[in-house]
């Protein structure tokens, strides 16, 4: 394996409190020397000069749809789709088909993923079997076949005695539960986030109630338990203030949320556009407002893409019958940066959102740029600007309501365990 | 009528109808102006022209429709078109082929015009971009019934004349009611005061919002309130198969609180008429003796149908020919 030196970038890392203008050498798969100018006979030079060098990002929530819906993504190009989002490592759903719900179909995927994978890929395993909310899937197997986390993703688990005893037993694992938080009840079957919009398209509306109800009663049932309870996706205003007042009381509380959570309203779908359908549904201004304030102050801990790709079939179709969801990971970082760009979040905030803030939940020694920590890097060009055309996506799923979109950011390379796995072509 | 519509080829230039909220002021004049054409047409003799003769209109409906596909039928008939009427179970919905599919068969088939009623809210909007027929939407889901909007305030012109600043209380389940939806953006378009009445259960979320759009929304759940002063009540027919049992605590109480019968009706201006977009259930949100009181223009409602989707179809047809 060559060395890799990346020359003369502004090195970033929130939790190592770094921000200098210096260079990286890589050897062996780890960070060898940092800072300064460094030179390296005979190493791959890549040039980061006005760029930002930060630790590849991690995803904890994804859907690889391997095995079973290979038509959407496979941990192959899924993975790759990661790369070139500046994703070095991934965390993917267990909604496939079959569920991953037992030990034999965690090795399955991570068989796969460490012969076909671009980057690392960690399986979530499921809390029930086959996610029908029923009864406890085989959490401790799956927890020494290698899972890092349980959820039920897609669906919220409806019955909060399984809850809780789910969160009990998960106590000795020390692994995280990830719910999906929506009140099947309150949502009705909805469509679109309650309100104007909905009324508008004749759609039936999600309440934020819907998020909001199931957020309370998880929060509750871990500080019953002492459980460690991860928020998916928290879309509302509601939802941001529950969490902030549960960890107030010490609550073992983390939370994530998308890039579209933070970037798009409601008024997407307007049109029915398919492409914008999403659960939890896209909501207003004001639940935005709310969930960056979350992300400055701590109440969320990270931004995950929650990508999940469809075919075009998935989407050419009536509004009811379309499939939720956006094909996140190749433009979650340039559309964030908007954030960064409109003055909201500061770039390092940002990038700690993504790569340390996720490792530490996860309790790896990830996401940061020090000696001797694994080489997963991203180069990052804060001002490219480029527009987002589906027709080039690494990823299966080419459906997103950014499509024809104009970013103002973009990864140009990311480094995976010393290699680079994605460089731009532009 | 050739000069009508030539004198007016740049007001009208849209080759599907989805939705009345779509439509100018001018286009809706428009429409009411054909119509008035074809009333006298339909009420002549010789009833039929050949304006769309040649063509081939299909009726796809997903839902159960007697006076809707009837009357676009009739219409189509009168305007010298041949109709084909396929009916599909709403069950086959989601399995099979897709809607895009089906509707491009459709026009392999040869239909010029496709009038579609679809169970689903915005299914006219994922096949219209690509169809090279005229699509019509004779009801989607919760959302838009705008040929009925067209019909109704043709019929509140013919009794009230001008609508600014009439006022037009619509009572019923406006939640899950398209042809509500519709006479919302298209009455409070054209000037008119739209009061709804419902209990809350049944109605639409966001309408503080709505307020916004259109300054000229109120609700009042209150009947009693709701009717004083009214111009047009608008009674819409229970939709017993959209509800789940969660709504309302059953047919009674809803009679209680919502019937228009005579003792309310009289609250109403003197002149106030009654309407309702049928079918009707009798004594249950329409008392039988109001339906069949001078008051009710429910009869002339349909038979102004025919010519409002007349207009609708002539003038979709013209514009094609463009």
């Amino acid at each position: 394996m060559k060395d890799i030196l990346i020359k003369n970038g502004r090195i970033i890392d929130l939790a190592t409190g770094l921000d200098e203008t210096g260079d990286v050498l890589i050897s062996g798969g780890r960070i060898k020397e940092l800072g300064g100018s460094i030179s390296a006979q005979g190493a791959e030079i890549l040039d980061a000069t006005s760029q930002v060098v930060c630790p590849g990002f991690i995803d904890m929530h994804c859907h690889l749809r391997q095995p079973g819906y290979e038509a959407k993504e496979t941990i192959a190009s899924g993975s790759k789709a990661a790369a070139r989002g500046g994703f070095t490592t991934i965390c993917c759903m267990p909604n496939t088909n079959p569920p991953l719900d037992n030990a034999p179909l965690i090795t399955y995927v991570n068989t796969i993923a460490e012969k076909e994978a671009a980057v690392r890929v960690l399986p979530i395993g499921c809390i029930t079997r086959a996610r029908k909310g029923d009864e406890l899937s085989d959490m401790m197997t799956m927890a020494q076949a290698g899972v890092v986390a349980f959820s039920d993703d897609g669906s919220h688990v409806k019955n909060p005695q399984l809850m809780r005893r789910a969160m009990e037993y998960s106590l000795p694992l020390g692994l995280p539960i990830i719910e999906h938080c929506e009140d099947s009840d309150l949502a009705d079957g909805g469509q679109a986030n309650e309100g104007i919009v909905a009324t508008t398209l004749g759609l039936c509306g999600i309440p934020t109630a819907a998020e909001e109800v199931a957020v309370a009663r998880d929060i509750i049932l871990a500080e019953l338990t002492g459980a460690r309870l991860h928020i998916a996706h928290v879309s509302t205003k509601g939802a941001v203030e529950l969490i902030r007042q549960a960890k107030k009381r010490g609550v073992k509380l983390s939370a994530e949320v998308t890039p579209h959570h933070l970037t798009l309203t409601e008024e997407c779908v307007l049109g029915y556009n398919t492409q914008a359908k999403v659960s939890p549904p896209l909501r207003t201004q004001s639940d935005i407002d709310a969930l960056i304030g979350g992300l400055k102050d701590g109440t969320i801990d990270i931004i995950a893409t929650d990508h999940a790709p469809h075919t075009a079939n998935d989407k050419a179709c009536e509004f009811g019958l379309a499939a939720c969801g956006i094909s996140g990971l190749e433009t979650a970082f340039s559309a964030l940066m908007q954030l960064v760009h409109s003055g909201k979040l500061p770039l390092p905030l940002l990038i700690a959102k993504l790569s340390s803030a996720p490792a530490a939940i996860l309790r790896m020694k990830l996401g940061s740029i020090c000696v001797g920590a694994p080489a997963d890097i991203s180069v990052i060009n804060p001002h490219l600007e480029w527009t987002v055309n589906t027709a080039n996506f690494i990823s299966k799923g080419h459906n997103t309501p950014l499509e024809g979109s104009k970013l103002k950011g973009k990864v140009t390379a990311t480094v995976y365990a010393g290699q680079v796995v994605y460089q731009d072509e532009t | 009528m050739t000069n009508l519509l030539g004198n007016d080829s740049s007001v009208w230039c849209r080759r599907h109808l989805l939705d009345v909220q779509d439509l100018s002021t001018a286009e809706i004049e428009l429409v009411m102006q054909t119509a008035d054409v074809m009333s006298k047409q339909i009420n002549s003799p010789m009833k039929k022209s050949d304006a769309l003769r040649g063509k081939t209109v299909i009726t796809l409906f997903y839902e159960a429709s007697t006076r809707t596909r009837g009357s676009f039928e009739m219409a189509a008939k009168n305007l010298g078109a041949d109709v084909i009427n396929m009916t599909v179970q709403s069950s086959s919905i989601s399995k099979g082929e897709s809607l895009i599919n089906t509707l491009h068969t459709l026009v392999q088939i040869g239909a010029d015009m496709i009038v579609m009623r679809h169970p689903l809210s915005g299914a006219h909007y994922c096949a219209a971009p690509y169809m090279q027929a005229s699509l019509i939407n004779a009801g989607d889901g919760w959302h838009a019934h705008p040929t009925q909007a067209l019909l109704d305030l043709y019929t509140v012109r013919q009794h009230a004349g001008d609508l600014q600043g009439r006022k037009i209380v619509i009572v019923g389940d406006i939640k899950h009611s398209r042809v509500a939806h519709s006479n919302i953006w298209c009455l409070s378009k054209m000037g008119a005061k739209i009061v709804l009445c419902a209990p809350p259960t049944l109605l639409p979320a966001g309408l503080a919002d709505m307020r916004n759009c259109f300054p000229h929304v109120e609700v009042e759940n209150r009947i009693d309130k709701a009717l004083v002063g009214a111009d047009v009540i608008m009674v819409l027919r229970l939709q017993k198969e959209r509800m789940r049992g969660d709504l309302l605590p059953g047919t009674a109480d809803f009679i209680c609180g919502y019937q228009l019968n005579a003792t309310r009706l009289a609250l109403a201006n003197p002149q106030a008429i009654v309407m309702h977009p049928g079918p009707v259930n009798e004594d249950i949100e329409l008392s039988a003796s109001v339906l069949r009181s001078p008051r009710s223009v429910v009869g002339k409602q349909v038979s102004n149908g025919v010519a409002v989707r007349m207009a609708i179809l002539q003038l979709l047809n013209a514009s094609k020919n463009q």
